[in-house]
Parts: structure tokens; sequence; C-alpha cells
């Protein structure tokens, strides 16, 4: 029953595609966790990745920076295919950028040293170079006033958009965000999805887990739905909320945009 | 008025809080007299101390006699610190020669000026330091204590003793199976298998030997394995054997610490593209060991208060020497003020760790706010 809507389309004036998954399926032990998933990504797309828990969402997003391992298929990142060679594998990591559930911030070192850490030991910048391009991306995240505070003495909201300026002082090519707002209070959620959403107007390319739908019909070029690890349906916004194809998809909106 | 609504309209100002309530008035009311049983116990236990201490106080200090030279020396009904007082230059330094105890001063000095500088919180460039410590200091402590270069006369380490033999022990054995502990610990937590493989095994081999067992293999059993007439040095073989044997109890400590650092913080550093050395030693690491603190401390002073096992193999640290001290003829029956001594100097070393732990504890506390 499942529809193999997979466009494989680029957006217009790219010449070669940020992410493409081929046939990537993955095993934890027996269980068959993503099945047969095929996607490309162009650069500054924007993806919102939609469904039920235990789909398989985070799972995949998490293939792309190998925070886990596939068992077959393919992972293309900006032209360099994903193998288990470690080398490989910081490489592409030095080109995404991930955005947590439960921000994973530093607390040992101050917001600003969270920013530079990165910088200092990958990049190999100097001290002085790396601080200003913290304060440049901590002002844009509006939080710059909080430098040098410790993750433990800022708020939910706060702690989220220190991860993104975080994850975005590595000046990377595509942002994943797995379920960012999830875990904040409802007064924060709006603080993060506004950072989002500038990010998407920049034109960066971005994978995003979320439920928060408003943040999808705003932003997202495609929309897709995921169950049991496969891509059940994949369409632009309007399509997507209004003209649902599978029933799956159609049940899942009801319940999520029910309240 | 009769509403079923409320709407405060001013806001009320803090006030002072009543006196009984604070200062020691207030200390003594919340938690020596809150009650009818704990007052009871209170009086109790002040009671009972009052019968236990005040009687060692008159024993120890104000009875008795601490200087002097001879037995003779010894007139009050109190403690006999003449004793002590009377043989204290041996109980330091052991049998090194008088003459070359300036050597053990220095060493001692120095280490007490680099201890201080890395334990207080403000001082100057604390990581050159702590570099000198741990590479320079030994090689000048080896050249001094030991000699036999730039001019130096040898002193053979069986002549090494007392409290100096203690501390050379300690310091060797806490500063040596922290990193060694550490390794194994990310050893045993590694996925490749020889690496896990070789720790498991290193660990659980000295922590499944008594200490004792340990000192005695090394020092009886190591020569005949080793060929030929190569004679290692019997504190040296105590020093590995100490070191190895704590290594592995500190490999468990840290590997706890490690554990309990959740899985996001290295899947972030990972994301971020740091490598696996870049994450442990930079995120993974000093949030562990500050968590482990407490256990990582505990090791220490277990590994203080055991130096005293050396003693099996023939070395005299402090409490050895106290202990030939008390069969010397001419200070027969002082044994009490021996041990009490002896354990005195083991609680100021020991409790002084404690409280600077508890202090680092509280310092570091900045992270742990979630």
């Amino acid at each position: 029953m499942s529809e193999a809507t997979t466009s494989r389309t680029t957006a217009p004036g790219s010449d070669r595609s940020m992410i493409e998954i081929d046939h990537l399926n993955k095993w934890y032990g027996s269980f068959h966790v993503l099945r047969d998933i095929n996607l490309t990504v162009a650069r500054g797309e924007r993806i919102v990745i939609c469904g039920p828990s235990g789909s398989g969402k985070s799972t995949m997003i998490r293939c792309i920076n190998h925070l886990e391992e596939h068992q077959q298929g393919s992972i293309v990142v900006n032209g360099v295919p994903m193998t288990n060679d470690v080398k490989r594998i910081e490489q592409i990591r030095r080109n995404v950028g991930m955005v947590f559930q439960h921000f994973n911030l530093f607390p040992h070192l101050s917001v600003l040293e969270n920013c530079c850490l990165s910088q200092i030991w990958v990049q190999k910048k100097p001290r002085a170079e790396a601080e200003k391009t913290a304060m440049e991306y901590l002002e844009r995240v509006q939080i710059a006033d909080q430098a040098l505070k410790y993750p433990g003495q800022l708020s939910g909201g706060q702690q989220q958009r220190v991860a993104i300026a975080r994850a975005l002082c590595m000046r990377p090519e595509v942002m994943l965000f797995d379920e960012p707002t999830s875990a904040l209070d409802p007064e924060m959620i709006k603080e993060v999805l506004d950072v989002m959403v500038e990010l998407a107007h920049e034109g960066m390319t971005m994978l995003c887990v979320t439920h928060e739908m408003g943040f999808a019909k705003t932003v997202a070029d495609r929309v897709i739905f995921m169950d049991q690890g496969q891509i059940i349906e994949e369409a632009p916004p309007n399509e997507f909320f209004n003209n649902p194809r599978s029933e799956r998809t159609q049940l899942f909106l009801s319940q999520i945009l029910g309240h | 008025m009769t509403t079923n609504s409320t709407f405060r309209t001013e806001m009320i100002e803090a006030r002072e809080a009543p006196n009984q309530s604070r200062g020691v008035l207030g200390w003594l009311r919340a938690n020596l007299f809150n009650g009818p049983i704990n007052s009871i116990v209170s009086v109790v236990v002040i009671v009972l101390l009052a019968r236990l201490v005040w009687p060692f106080l008159e024993w120890a200090v104000i009875e008795a006699d601490f200087l002097g030279t001879t037995r003779q020396d010894c007139t009050g009904d109190g403690a006999c610190w003449v004793f002590i007082s009377a043989r204290f230059e041996t109980i330091v330094y052991g049998f090194y020669p008088e003459a070359l105890r300036w050597r053990v001063d220095i060493v001692f000095a120095l280490l007490a000026i680099l201890v201080a500088w890395l334990a207080v919180p403000k001082t100057p460039r604390k990581k050159w330091v702590a570099l000198f410590t741990l590479v320079g200091f030994p090689i000048i402590a080896y050249f001094l204590l030991v000699g036999g270069y730039f001019g130096l006369q040898h002193v053979p380490t069986r002549a090494w003793g007392g409290l100096m033999l203690t501390l050379t022990i300690a310091v060797v054995g806490i500063v040596g199976s922290l990193p060694l502990g550490i390794i194994l610990a990310l050893g045993r937590r590694s996925k490749m298998p020889f690496v896990k493989g070789i720790c498991v095994i290193f660990i659980e081999f000295w922590r499944g030997v008594p200490l004792i067992t340990v000192l005695f293999m090394a020092s009886v059993m190591l020569p005949l394995f080793v060929p030929g007439n190569f004679d290692f040095d019997k504190l040296l073989r105590a020093l590995i054997g100490i070191m190895f044997f704590w290594s592995a109890y500190m490999a468990e400590v840290i590997r706890s610490g490690l554990q309990a650092i959740g899985k996001g913080q290295n899947e972030a550093g990972q994301a971020l593209g740091l490598s696996y050395w870049h994450r442990t030693g930079l995120i993974i690491l000093p949030q562990a060991l500050k968590l482990v603190i407490p256990g990582i401390v505990n090791t220490f002073i277990a590994l203080f208060k055991d130096t005293s096992l050396v003693l099996i193999i023939g070395l005299f640290d402090l409490l050895a020497i106290i202990r030939a001290g008390l069969t010397d003829s001419n200070w027969l029956g002082f044994s009490t003020e021996g041990y009490v001594f002896a354990a005195a100097v083991f609680w100021v070393f020991c409790f002084s760790m404690s409280r600077y732990s508890q202090y680092i504890e509280r310092r570091l506390n900045t992270g742990h706010k979630r």
C-alpha cells in the first residue's frame, strides 16, 4: 500500500545535489528500521520530515552524518560518499551541522567556549578568530549577551539557540535538526523557530525532523512523511497539507493538526 | 467581602527572618534541639564526648612531655612525646645519611611549593607548573635523592625510610596510577577487541590479588624470573607493583564516571567533527573526572595508607620506623605514643586530601546545575 512517490527533482539553479540517499537500508540487530530510503536534497532546499514516533525519521537523518551506521545503500553528501573510514566520516561531519532535541551543550564550558571548541581544534583557527566568528553567530541567534554564561544557567530556548549557533560556527553547508523544539516549553518554541526560519531564508540546506507543522508550512520546500522506516509521501507543503494522497498521511495529519 | 477570586494590588516587601531561626542559637535549635528525642540524643552525645575527649586531651596534651632527649625527661603522667621528638630525625629521614639530609629537605620543600602552587586557585602559569611537576620534578627528585651523579654521593634506597619514604611511595603511586587508570578505563570501553582484552586482563588481574601478595611476589619472586644478575632495585619493584595495583582500581572508578556521561555529549562532539581523542580529552574526560572526584580521592587516601605494607618487603616506612624505635631498649613501653603519632600523621595527610577535594568539588560546581 505504500506509494512510492519519490521525486528526485533538484531545485533550479543548482548544479549538484547536496545529499543523495540511495536504497538506504538499516537494521538494529534483526529489526529493519530503515527500508529502502531514496532521497535527494538539492542545495538550498528545506525539507521537513514528519511521522509517528518509531518511524525512523531521526535514524535517517542521523545516518547522514554517521551517528548511525547503515548496512545497505549509499549516502553521498556534497559529492563525498559515506564509508566507514574515519577520515571520510570526519570530512563529511565538518560540513554537516546538527542540532539535537536535548541540546547537548557542553556543560563544563561557557557558551562562547562551546562555540569555539570545534573551530579551534578541528578548523585549527587561532582563538581570537574563533571567538570573533562565535560572537557573530551568537548575535545572529540573539544570545550574545549570555556569551560568558554556562549552559546550566540558561533556559531551554536559550540553550537551543546556542546549540544552533555552535553548529553554525563551523559554517556547514547542511543543517540537520532532530526535533529541535520537542523538549522545549511552549513559550520558548517560537524563539527557536524564528531562528530556524531566518536560517532558511538565508538559503541554508536544512533537513528538519519536527512536529511543528506551522514551521513546515512557512518554510519547507518539501514535506516528507515517514512511517515504519519508509518514505510514504513526499510533496510540497500546500499539496501535502491540503491534498494528502496516502491514507496513512491523512490519518497522521488529522491527529497532529487536531489541536 | 465575598468574592471567589483574588487579585493582589500591592506586592509584599521582603522582611527579615525572625531572630530565632538565624545565628548560632538558630543553628542549635534547628539541628540539635529541634524536638524532644533529638534534644535528648544531643545531650547524651555531648556528655559522652566530654567523658571521652577530656581524658584524652589530658593525656595527650595537658600532662604530656614534649621535649627532651632521654626517657628520664618523661616526668609527667601524660604522654611521653619525648620518644617522638628525640627520634624525630630518624622518623622523618629514615636511615638517610645525616650529612646528606639537605637533599631530602630540598625535595620536600620543592614538592610543597609545587603542590601549593597547583592547589591555590589564582596562581598564574598553572599549566607550565603542572608540566614541570609531572616531568621535571621527578627527574630532579630522583637525582637528588638517589645521587650518584653531578658530584652527589649515591644513597642506596635501602637507606631511605620514615616519612620521606612514605611520601615518596605515595606521590609516585598517586601520580602514576591516575594517568594509567584513565588509559585503562578508556581502553576497557574501546570497541577494538585487542585493546579491550588487554585492559580487562590487566584490571582484573591486579584487582584480584591482594597488595601484600603483589609486594611479596615483586620482592621475592621477580628475581627468579629476571635473567642473569640484573638487580632490580627493591624500592623500584614496590613502586611499580603499587602503581599497577592502584591503577586497576582507579580505572574502574574512572570508568564509572565515563559511563555516567550521556551519549549526547559524545554525539554532539562527533557532529562537530571532533576526533576521538579531542572528544575524549576536551568533552568527556573533564566531565567524567569532575563527577568521580570523591571516588578518585578515596582511592588516593587508601593508597596513601597502604604504603605501610612495604614493611613486608623490608622497607621502613613511617610506621615501620616507629615500630623499630619501640624495640629500642631505651624506649620500651611507649607504643601508645608511637602509634598515636603515626595515626595522627596519616590522619593529617588524608584529611587534607579529603578537605581539598571537597573544596575542588565546590569550585567546579558551575557546570553541574542542569
